[in-house]
């Protein structure tokens, strides 16, 4: 439930995907080429809408912070709240535990909050609870894993996995002109964010018929998990050419079966975009020779939008009256060239 | 002492001894034990045949299907070590279960030994710190689970369930949700998981740790007179009670032991991954459970084997490893392992019961 429902098809999605990977690799050449990143954030903020305006509380409840993105995600709510004189923010402590996230929102409901901002722990169980608020008059901003249909929310923000595993397939390909064989450390199996960046990525391959994908596992996106998988990994393929691994958590404990194995054969793509993988991107000190970004900072995008939201405001770069109902993030492509305009979006 | 479930619940009639006759009676315990230790030697290995068939059997399927790759030094080494984390916590596991207890918290306890011992605060005290912090965090939490067991009449089921949930969430609090890296202050610690440091060249040192845990614990279950009362304890606690052990503080000590062993098995994963995270130890309960029940240890105690439990491990290890190298998805993995669960233990059942007559599994 970690993919918004989208008006175009998959064909023309991968093509524009893969102009935007090209885009982000020739954006990568020109250092001083600027992507969005914070800076054109803080430029927004200082235009008519960061003025001071009508007081806006807003309810925040998300999952259980177990991971490091997860983490994050409330780091960046907070932060971004707290830099706003109009906005009170009233965070719910994360459960995983659907029922309990639940009744945390209700509460937020009947602190008659003035937008809710959910990260649903599963977004199929949470859509009646979004349902809700939303008959209750608070609009919802829907943050990253989607709930099930468009009425339970007034605006989606969250990040793109199919487009994370297109443009690491695209970046490897490239890398590789487009001849060579792969190996996938995937996330969760039977999570459809998890399914969506591999179809991304396999769909990037398809157009380079003579790049092979030799070898896959599913590595639950934790540390321990990610040394054991690519220990076996690289039993299992005793030379290849490039590697993408779904987490960069997960991939700290793939980087040390690597060292353990002495193997450096080949080279590595991580995705999310840890402070981790970015300092040994920037190091040049591993096989890592790049991430996929999926921004926590998107938790401070949605803060925005929830106050101007309250504020009854529009986006201040676009034409519309409203605010728009979805909103898609980038998954730029982070290599040693570009690693600085995006280490400070990098999460512990 | 190890007759069927329904009579072994029954205080036994003649239990009430004379204090005089205590220590003559303690001693023909400890005889008697002795006694079905020799006997019982060559039928703990009949009994674990069935488990070392699917072994072979997994080995001969690993081979087949990835013949160049399957049985090289460096795979059989990725194999050894990965059995090594959850192979010592299924030692701690085994004492445990034949001590008629349960330890649902090992996995939380295995987080929030590898957080503890990788935050900034302690790396300061260097490799010595990180050590020390391990094993004190799992030693503590063993402790606090077997006093309130043992003193505190809580049942092992729910006193580690609550151990599993707060362990777990001081971990979670401690890191904040983020992955602990070490620093190159403790470069000592990791280098142990690289090819340079291996033994004689050839052999890791975790699996050499890991061998030497199962050896001191075989020792210990089978050849002393701890190893008898945990038998002993686990067949019948009202009769071991009534014969003079003292069942509270040997329950408490079997706790600790578990404990321990996961701060051991923390200190594995820290040198595996150079970090420590509260995702750490996800689901090794479970894991470690599944590996001593498939050894041919009762769940209900008293009866059991240290090398059953360590082939059941093994047998885990093997399997992921197949499934690794051939491509093959976690759900169909997860089929498979319950499949050969089930089917270790009934070969398992099977060959004792031809073997043994009706002596029971």
């Amino acid at each position: 439930m970690t993919r918004p429902v989208r008006d175009f098809g998959r064909r023309g999605f991968l093509l524009s995907g893969s102009l935007a990977g090209a885009g982000a690799l020739a954006a990568a050449c020109t250092s001083n080429a600027e992507p969005e990143s914070k800076d054109a954030g803080t430029a927004a903020a200082t235009g008519a809408n960061a003025a001071p305006g009508k007081r806006v509380t807003i309810g925040f409840a998300g999952p259980q912070a177990d991971h490091g993105w997860l983490n994050a995600i409330n780091e960046n709510a907070k932060k971004e709240a707290g830099k706003y004189s109009d906005v009170d923010l009233k965070i719910t402590e994360g459960s995983n535990d659907a029922a309990q996230q639940a009744s945390q929102i209700q509460t937020l409901i009947n602190q008659k909050v003035g937008v809710l901002i959910i990260l649903p722990a599963d977004g199929k169980q949470m859509t009646p609870t979004g349902r809700k608020a939303m008959t209750a008059g608070i609009p919802v901003i829907n943050l990253d894993r989607v709930f099930d249909t468009p009425q339970a929310y007034r605006t989606w923000i969250g990040g793109d996995n199919y487009g994370m595993g297109l443009n690491a397939g695209n970046y490897i390909a490239k890398r590789l002109n487009g001849k060579g064989t792969v190996v996938e450390l995937a996330g969760i199996d039977t999570l459809p964010l998890t399914q969506d960046r591999t179809r991304g990525f396999d769909d990037a391959l398809k157009n380079y018929p003579q790049i092979k994908k030799v070898g896959r596992a599913a590595a639950e996106f934790n540390v321990q998990t990610g040394q054991a998988r690519m220990a076996e990994l690289l039993q299992a393929h005793p030379k290849f050419d490039a590697l993408w691994n779904h987490d960069d958590d997960q991939g700290i404990g793939a980087l040390q079966a690597i060292k353990q194995a002495g193997r450096s054969d080949f080279f590595m793509v991580g995705g999310a975009g840890s402070k981790s993988a970015m300092d040994s991107i920037k190091k040049d000190d591993s096989v890592l020779k790049a991430t996929v970004l999926y921004p926590p900072t998107m938790a401070a995008s949605a803060v925005r939008v929830a106050r101007l939201l309250g504020q009854g405001k529009a986006m201040g770069d676009l034409a519309e009256q409203e605010i728009p109902t979805s909103m898609t993030l980038f998954s730029a492509v982070v290599t040693k060239e570009n690693v600085d305009t995006y280490l400070p979006l990098a999460f512990e | 002492m190890n007759g069927p479930e329904g009579v072994r619940a029954d205080p036994p009639a003649d239990a009430p001894a004379p204090p005089a006759d205590e220590q003559a009676r303690v001693e023909a315990a400890a005889r008697e034990s002795t006694a079905r230790g020799r006997f019982r030697l060559p039928l703990l290995e009949v009994r674990n045949l069935g488990l070392l068939g699917v072994l072979v059997l997994l080995i001969l399927a690993g081979s087949f299907t990835k013949p160049a790759e399957f049985l090289t030094y460096d795979n059989v080494v990725v194999i050894l070590t990965l059995a090594s984390v959850s192979g010592v916590i299924t030692v701690g596991m085994t004492f445990v279960i034949i001590g008629g207890g349960i330890d649902l918290s090992v996995g939380a306890i295995v987080a929030l030994a590898t957080v503890w011992a990788t935050t900034q605060a302690t790396q300061l005290y260097g490799t010595g710190g990180v050590i020390f912090c391990a094993l004190a965090v799992g030693v503590g939490c063993g402790l606090v689970n077997g006093l309130m067991i043992a003193y505190g009449r809580i049942v092992a089921f729910i006193m580690t369930i609550a151990m599993l949930a707060s362990a777990r969430g001081l971990a979670i609090n401690i890191s904040s949700g983020h992955t602990q890296t070490l620093n190159a202050d403790n470069q000592t610690l990791v280098n142990l998981g690289y090819k340079d440091n291996f033994l004689f060249g050839r052999i890791p040192p975790l699996v050499i740790m890991f061998a030497a845990v199962v050896v001191v614990g075989w020792v210990v279950l089978n050849r002393t007179t701890f190893g008898r009362r945990t038998f002993a304890i686990g067949g019948n606690q009202e009769a071991a009670r009534l014969a003079g052990l003292n069942v509270r503080m040997h329950t408490l000590l079997l706790y600790v032991l578990s404990g321990l062993c996961c701060g051991v098995a923390s200190l594995m994963l820290i040198v595996l991954t150079a970090s420590g995270t509260s995702a750490n130890g996800n689901l090794y309960e479970l894991d470690a459970i599944a590996a001593v029940i498939i050894g041919g240890t009762l769940l209900s105690g008293g009866r059991g084997t240290l090398v059953g439990s360590v082939l059941g491990v093994l047998v885990f290890t093997t399997i992921n490893d197949i499934f690794t190298l051939n491509n093959l998805t976690t759900a169909t993995q997860q089929v498979a392992k319950g499949v050969i669960i089930v089917i270790a233990v009934l070969v398992q059942r099977l060959v004792a019961e031809r073997r043994a007559g009706a002596d029971p599994v």
